[in-house]
Formats: structure tokens, C-alpha cells, sequence
């Protein structure tokens, strides 16, 4: 554990607008989730195939002699998944009550939820992302010639579970959060975007950018995927850096440190 | 309070999370209704953005299934089944309301106006797409030939189809729009689908297409169009029959 001098690391903006994204993106998923199970298969292209094939992920169930089962299938793989996806508590849902907003059903409900977590995160995207170019914030994300010099080192230090705390972000700490920033969640509003009939008025060249509204869809939910695998991530190296420290630094803007201030 | 203790808490609170919210599916939920303001300002928004842009029309190439038909596909009841088997040659669309011009057309005078075709893509609320071409009499004509009176701000589609048998009677169904949809040069009555003349399933004799919006704003089986000041008259007075349910009555998104 760090044993240096605590330092002010995290400024209010930088925690109000962290602790914004981390409310709505887990509303963003779960309400994501309920409007999922309405339509449970991702296609590729303009529509959804019903008298021909596209879909690269579809959920459903089907009735055997042992009962109803749940059955993914996924690439031309079809697997067995009651319990989890296709079935569960009984009841044919792609997926299970504990990961949808509300538990049951409820199709309306979810999009009510879903876009007004869309706006608070696209306001919040726009607010921090003016302020961070106007204060420098940004800049600290893009890693630095030096930074890619040390990628190695850093990347060793991680497999080593060696998490050095320091008064800047690592260079693998800066790749992580500007890959949400400025690639995942803009990827994720645009893709939402495009599914807007509506808005494919106002902007068609974004059909053409994505493919078409069902490719769009299936973005939507592979962006929801890694954003899943980076909250994960993020997580073990709180745990792993110190939950503590890092706890206090998000809640109250002071960090320990290693070593001494720079 | 330690790490276990954290994740353990972190669990429960995301576990319970789902069901702590399940009141918000009851309509008149306080905290549903203020979300609900976030509907409105994508209204705005979107009415903002895309001015009258035209939805985006594909190709004969594009078209490489049947429409998928949803909700009502054959409706049950005795007047509809009647036109139906009359092959709709007694059915008569009436133009009412706020209008100075009330009127009524047959589907050989509708079809007889100067028509629109395009290939575009409907969106169901629930997540699927589907491309076909449809011809039809665009709304505006009617519109224009009824002379809306100047307080005139929605226009409902009342349909044939009884969707829902409920304790209070039957409920028929019914949907409404702003002008700036109704006037839209995309926005067709449509009689005709994929060549053929509008079948049963996909809402003949007359469906509404607006294709900007999601497919259940697309009245099926529509017999009467009334333009009125507003829509509290109407169902629960949201605007139209899954508005009434919850859904968001601007389906732009």
C-alpha cells in the first residue's frame, strides 16, 4: 500500500461526472437489457431476416420432453443455456429477471428509463468533455511519447500485480479510460442514434458509417459488452490497487500516493 | 467496513436495484412521470434536427422478404369482416373534426389521387426492421382538401380492429400526430404493399405510413381520420392505444 503524502488527484467535476456515468450506465444496461429481451437476436445489415438468415446471436426457448429449455445461438453455434438465457425462473425471457430494469416485462417501462439515462449521459459527456479541453483534464488520457515507451514496463508491472500509485495516470490506466471516453460511450450514442428512425432523417450518412440500423443494434450491444468487461477491470484493479485509496480519491478528490510528490 | 463487505453490499444493491424499481411500470409513478419529461425534449429535439428530411428509401434489391405483419393481423370484428368480404368496395374513409370541409372518400377515389410510392424501412417498438414498398395517397392532399380550422393541432386514426377486450368494453384501436408528421411528404395512406393491393394482415383497406417514426405510430385498418385541438377525448388521453400504455406517444426514437 501506498505510504507517500496524500494529494488532491481528482477534481469535483472529474468525480460528480464519474459518479453520473457509473448511475447511468447501470440503468443504461439492466432498462438495455428489458428492451433486448423484446426482439432477443442481433442481425446484420438494414432489417432483421425472418424468411432469411442474419442474425449472428439469437436467444429463445424451445419445448422438450424434459420441459421448456433455453437456447443461444451464436454464430451457427447453438448452445443450452437454461437458467440463464432463453429460461429462467420458469418463465421464457432471453435474459433473467436480476439483469433487467423492471424484473418483469415491461417493454415501455425500460425505454422510459433508457432515454432519460441516454440524455443524463450524453449531458454529462458534454459538459465534462468541454470543461476537460478547456482545463487540460483531457490531456492527462492521451498517452505521451514517454507513456508508449514505458507501455512494456507497465504492462509487466500489471501481469505482476505491481500497481504503482502515482500523482498521474499510468499509461495503461490512460488507454483504458480514453478507449471509454472518447471511443466506447461516443460509439454507443451514435449507434443508439442510429437506431432512431427519426434521426436517420437528420443524419442517413450514419446508416451508411454503421451498415444499417440492425448493425447499428448489434454494435449497440457488443459496445454494451466491453463496457461490461471494463467495469470488471476496473473493479479487480480497485480491489488489487487498494479500494481504500482509490475509494477516497473518486469520493473526495485525495489520493496517496508512492514516494513523494513530483 | 472490509472488501468482502463491500462487494457483498455492491451485490445486494444490484440485485435489488431491478426490483426496488418495479413500481415504476405503474403510469402515474411520480418519478415515471418525471423521467417521462425526457421524452418531450427528444421530441423537441428531433423536430428540431430533422426539419421535414425525408426517411432514408431503399432499393427493389433491398426488399428481400414479405413484411412481417404485427398486432392486429386479421381483425375479429363483424363490420370489418363484412367490408372485408365485400372486398372493401362499401368501406368509406370519413374526414372529420376540426375541419371546414368534412368528407368522405372510397378507396377507388383515394386510389384515384395523385399517389406516392417509396421503399423505406419500418421499425417495430420491439427492436426489428423490415423493408418494403408501399404506395399510397399522401395525407397532406386530404389534409389540405379538408381545410383544417386554425385551432386544428393533432390528427387521430381511428381503426377497425378491436385490440383488447377489457372489463370497461372493447377497445378499438387508435393512434394520433402532430402535424408536422401528418404533412410530412413521406406520410402515405397507404393501399398497396409490395405491388399487391394492401393485404389483410398488414392493414387493408388503409394503413397509415409515417416513416420517421416507430411502427406502431402506422395506424392499420384505419376507417376514420379526425383532426382535432387535442387528444384528452381520446382512450386515456395520451394520444393513442399504447401511448395509453406507457409508450411514448413521439415514437422518433
Amino acid at each position: 500500500m501506498p505510504t507517500g503524502p496524500l494529494i488532491y488527484r481528482q477534481r469535483m467535476l472529474t468525480r460528480l461526472t464519474h459518479w453520473l456515468w457509473a448511475i447511468s450506465l447501470f440503468f443504461l444496461m439492466l432498462t438495455g437489457l428489458q428492451i433486448f429481451n423484446a426482439f432477443p437476436s442481433l442481425h446484420i445489415g438494414q432489417e432483421s431476416g425472418f424468411d432469411y438468415d442474419n442474425a449472428i446471436l439469437s436467444i429463445g426457448a424451445v419445448e422438450t420432453p424434459d420441459g421448456l429449455r433455453g437456447m443461444t445461438r451464436a454464430f451457427g453455434w447453438e448452445f443450452d443455456t437454461t437458467g440463464l438465457f432463453g429460461v429462467s425462473g420458469g418463465e421464457v425471457r432471453a435474459f433473467p429477471a436480476w439483469a433487467t430494469i423492471p424484473s418483469h416485462t415491461s417493454l415501455a417501462t425500460g425505454r422510459v428509463v433508457h432515454f432519460f439515462f441516454a440524455w443524463v449521459l450524453v449531458g454529462t459527456l458534454a459538459v465534462w468533455a468541454a470543461a476537460s479541453l478547456w482545463n487540460g483534464h483531457a490531456r492527462e488520457l492521451v498517452p505521451t511519447v514517454q507513456d508508449l515507451r514505458d507501455l512494456p514496463r507497465d504492462v509487466a508491472d500489471h501481469a505482476r500485480l505491481r500497481i504503482h500509485h502515482g500523482q498521474r495516470y499510468g499509461v495503461l490506466q490512460k488507454l483504458a479510460y480514453a478507449a471509454v471516453l472518447f471511443g466506447l460511450l461516443p460509439l454507443m450514442i451514435l449507434t443508439g442514434l442510429c437506431m432512431s428512425p427519426s434521426f436517420n432523417a437528420t443524419a442517413p450518412w450514419l446508416l451508411d458509417l454503421f451498415g444499417g440500423r440492425q448493425t447499428a443494434r448489434t454494435i449497440h450491444f457488443v459496445v454494451m459488452v466491453l463496457l461490461v468487461g471494463f467495469f470488471i477491470v476496473h473493479m479487480l484493479m480497485i480491489l488489487l490497487a487498494g479500494p481504500l485509496n482509490e475509494l477516497r480519491s473518486i469520493v473526495t478528490g485525495w489520493y496517496r500516493i508512492d514516494g513523494e510528490r513530483e | 467496513m472490509n472488501r468482502r463487505g463491500l462487494l457483498a453490499l455492491g451485490g445486494a444493491m444490484a440485485l435489488s436495484g431491478c426490483k426496488v424499481l418495479d413500481g415504476l411500470t405503474d403510469t402515474d409513478h411520480p418519478l415515471r412521470n418525471v423521467m417521462e419529461a425526457a421524452n418531450g425534449l427528444t421530441w423537441r429535439t428531433q423536430r428540431l434536427l430533422s426539419g421535414d428530411r425525408l426517411a432514408p428509401e431503399f432499393t427493389a434489391a433491398d426488399i428481400r422478404q414479405g413484411m412481417k405483419p404485427n398486432g392486429t393481423i386479421n381483425p375479429a370484428d363483424a363490420d370489418y369482416q363484412a367490408l372485408a368480404a365485400g372486398g372493401f368496395v362499401d368501406w368509406r374513409l370519413e374526414v372529420t373534426g376540426a375541419v371546414e370541409n368534412p368528407a368522405s372518400y372510397s378507396l377507388a377515389q383515394l386510389q384515384a389521387m395523385p399517389s406516392r410510392t417509396q421503399i423505406t424501412r419500418h421499425d417495430c417498438v420491439e427492436g426489428w426492421s423490415c423493408i418494403a414498398k408501399w404506395q399510397g395517397t399522401p395525407l397532406r392532399l386530404i389534409l389540405d382538401a379538408a381545410r383544417p380550422t386554425r385551432d386544428a393541432r393533432f390528427v387521430v386514426f381511428h381503426c377497425m380492429d378491436t385490440i383488447e377486450r377489457s372489463l370497461s368494453g372493447l377497445v378499438k384501436y387508435y393512434e394520433s400526430h402532430d402535424f408536422r408528421d401528418a404533412t410530412h411528404p413521406q406520410t402515405i395512406l397507404a393501399w398497396a404493399m409490395n405491388d399487391a393491393p394492401l393485404p389483410v394482415a398488414n392493414g387493408a383497406p388503409l394503413r397509415l405510413r409515417v416513416e420517421r417514426a416507430l411502427g406502431y405510430k402506422m395506424a392499420k385498418y384505419i376507417h376514420r381520420i379526425e383532426v382535432v385541438a387535442g387528444l384528452e377525448g381520446f382512450g386515456r388521453g395520451h394520444g393513442s392505444y399504447w401511448a395509453d400504455k406507457g409508450y411514448d406517444w413521439y415514437a422518433g426514437i
